[in-house]
């Protein structure tokens, strides 16, 4: 049977839902029960990767290093990932990150922008973790520009590059055109990183798998920015459906769900209307709960703010941008 | 006219050629030559053009020159480290548009008096350069217990320097945010963003202190935006300090001066712009001590 192998991000890209305010226990318990689920890979930390706790994206409950000492102390046999997002996170917090037993960086770019991130591969493998490339808002870029950023990244050293739909906004078809452009360009694994902002994460996330992707995330109860990602249990249902080998065990991986991830949820992860709008308007998904504060405190509708977002052509990290486009959409009304 | 400075610039880049147009207007300074390394340099083509020395020896064409009052470094952190100890042995006034911040970080509008008797100074980052005064201007009214500012500027003004040490940006200007705005912590985010038509140069300050201060840090930072004005015109305020939750926003929109690098180019001018700013006020500084 053909494997695919799944990055978790529950306890990274479910921060975002819970606005990072998970504490390192229950972020320890959470881990601990996707390792006995078979989840071989854990990514952990605040939304935005290292370094991401601050004013523009909310402070975390604690700091990236509580995190990784709490999951590093009861994960048996599932690697540890963090994200580094370079202009946020830096070389000097993934040094610091090693010390907990981080076994592999994803450095995360905008789809246009993967030379930023040279430095960060670079240093990944010369200390012996395992590098990944993260090409995020991948739907903003054409599938040939989407392989050429790919292929800098394996020039730089990465073991493997993502295809990452950060605004949910991809059809099948618009995944499958990237996975197979960079499939043609690159000699290494490609994974794809969905979001359900459109109903699709779980379809995109097979269509990527069709074109070539042998490496997929998925969250438990799909807890993740915007209307969360694809849902961990689901995509291990329909995986093994489809006769891939994911090395997870569906009853606990649903257990995990029901009673470790549930109880921690602020909402129930629908596709919300302001959700829906991000990944209409192709806006990054983080900046829900932020529109949604906006919209309340100016007396606005979030999806004016999104879609207008979505207009300015904005990239992942602009949650500043929401405050002035809410105070323009309110000086617009009076 | 008397006390103008015999100038040089190191680095004939996108920096070295904008700061090259300015320094031209400057009547405070004499541009004597332009530097680099590469033959074929586009910088050396255009100053040979405006009738400017070039030389392809870098610094050593540099030091050949006699009576040189100050020399603009915009080359590279590690060059920079080289040049430094060199320039200050020939008691040449080094303002150092590098990372390399062998000197003190300087903002004209806030700290250029207590400097201007060193004889290197670093220029921080375009981001720093935006937004450090205002954290500045904020904490000159009441104590910043934490400054966070994230620049956003446009990807097709992000050249390779910045793209390969981005690293260095976030830390410089974090440092920075705190020796200079007077915060007692900080951090700094950069985000490129790849739009066309280009995005203007923008910055958020976000400043951890006592709200109930607004009105006197708006006026603060009013008067701090005036102050930049003078030496970048196209300074402004996007969106005046906000009282928010514990915490003063800020946003501050850069236009260039569109004299090499185009008018969306605003983290570049803000640099050349407050480096010439550095030179005129050393002018008059070094009239004054010799007069």
């Amino acid at each position: 049977m053909k494997a695919i192998r799944i990055i978790d991000t529950t306890l990274r890209d479910g921060m975002h839902a819970v606005s990072h305010q998970l504490t390192p226990d229950q972020m320890a318990a959470v881990a601990a029960g996707l390792d006995q689920a078979g989840v071989g890979t854990i990514e952990v930390g605040h939304g935005d990767g290292l370094g991401g706790s601050s004013l523009q994206y909310g402070f975390a409950a604690a700091s990236d290093f509580d995190y990784l000492a709490a999951v590093a102390q009861v994960v048996q046999s599932a690697r540890i990932d963090v994200l580094l997002i370079p202009g946020i996170g830096t070389i000097d917090m993934l040094r610091e990150a090693m010390q907990y037993g981080v076994k592999t960086v994803r450095v995360a770019t905008h789809v246009t922008e993967a030379d930023v991130g040279e430095q960060h591969i670079g240093f990944a493998k010369k200390n012996n973790l395992e590098a990944i490339g993260f090409l995020m808002m991948s739907h903003m870029a054409s599938p040939q520009k989407v392989a050429e950023q790919a292929k800098l990244f394996e020039g730089y050293g990465a073991d493997i590059v993502y295809v990452t739909d950060s605004a949910g906004a991809m059809l099948p078809a618009d995944v499958k055109a990237r996975v197979e452009a960079v499939r043609q360009a690159v000699g290494i694994p490609i994974g794809f990183h969905g979001h359900n902002n459109l109903g699709l994460a779980i379809g995109n996330s097979l269509a990527a798998i069709e074109a070539g992707a042998t490496l997929v995330d998925g969250t438990v109860r799909g807890l993740g920015a915007g209307a969360g990602n694809a849902q961990l249990e689901v995509l291990t249902a329909v995986l093994a459906k489809a006769g891939l080998e994911t090395g997870i065990d569906l009853y606990k991986i649903m257990d995990v769900g029901e009673e470790l991830v549930e109880p921690l949820m602020h909402r129930p992860q629908i596709i919300g209307n302001a959700a829906l709008a991000i990944g209409y308007a192709g806006a990054y998904g983080s900046f829900l709960l932020h529109a949604q504060r906006a919209a309340e405190k100016f007396g606005l509708d979030a999806r004016d703010i999104l879609l207008e977002m979505g207009r300015r052509k904005t990239v992942g990290g602009q949650e500043d941008l929401i405050l002035d486009v809410a105070i323009s959409l309110a000086g617009a009304k009076r | 006219m008397a006390g103008k400075l015999r100038a040089a610039i190191l680095g004939p880049g996108n920096i070295g050629i904008d700061l090259m147009l300015k320094l031209l207007r400057s009547p405070y300074h004499e541009l004597v030559l332009m530097a680099g390394i590469y033959p074929d340099s586009e910088g050396l083509r255009m100053a040979a053009k405006k009738g400017i020395a070039i030389s392809t020896d870098g610094i050593d064409g540099v030091l050949a020159l006699k009576n040189l009052d100050i020399v603009y470094d915009a080359t590279g952190a590690k060059p920079h480290l080289q040049h430094a100890p060199r320039l200050k042995e020939a008691g040449i006034f080094a303002v150092d548009l590098t990372p390399a911040a062998v000197g003190p970080y300087v903002v004209p509008a806030v700290n250029l008096e207590q400097h201007l008797d060193k004889l290197n100074v670093n220029l921080i980052t375009c981001g720093g350069q935006a937004t450090v005064p205002i954290v500045h201007a904020i904490s000159r009214v009441t104590p910043v217990a934490y400054a966070e500012i994230v620049a956003t500027i446009s990807s097709c003004s992000a050249g390779p320097g910045t793209r390969k040490n981005i690293d260095e940006f976030t830390e410089t200007t974090r440092q920075a945010l705190i020796t200079v705005g007077g915060a007692k912590d900080g951090k700094a985010i950069i985000i490129l963003n790849p739009a066309d038509p280009p995005i203007l140069m923008r910055n958020t300050i976000y400043a951890q202190c006592d709200t109930a201060q607004i009105n006197a840090i708006s006026q603060s930072v009013g008067q701090m935006v005036k102050d930049i004005q003078r030496y970048v015109p196209g300074y402004r305020l996007k969106v005046a300090p906000y009282a928010d939750d514990g915490r003063v926003v800020a946003m501050i929109e850069v236009t260039g001066a569109g004299d090499y690098l185009p008018v969306y180019s605003g983290n570049l001018d803000i640099i050349t712009a407050a480096a010439v700013a550095i030179g005129e006020r050393y002018a008059q500084h070094k009239e004054k001590a010799v007069g």
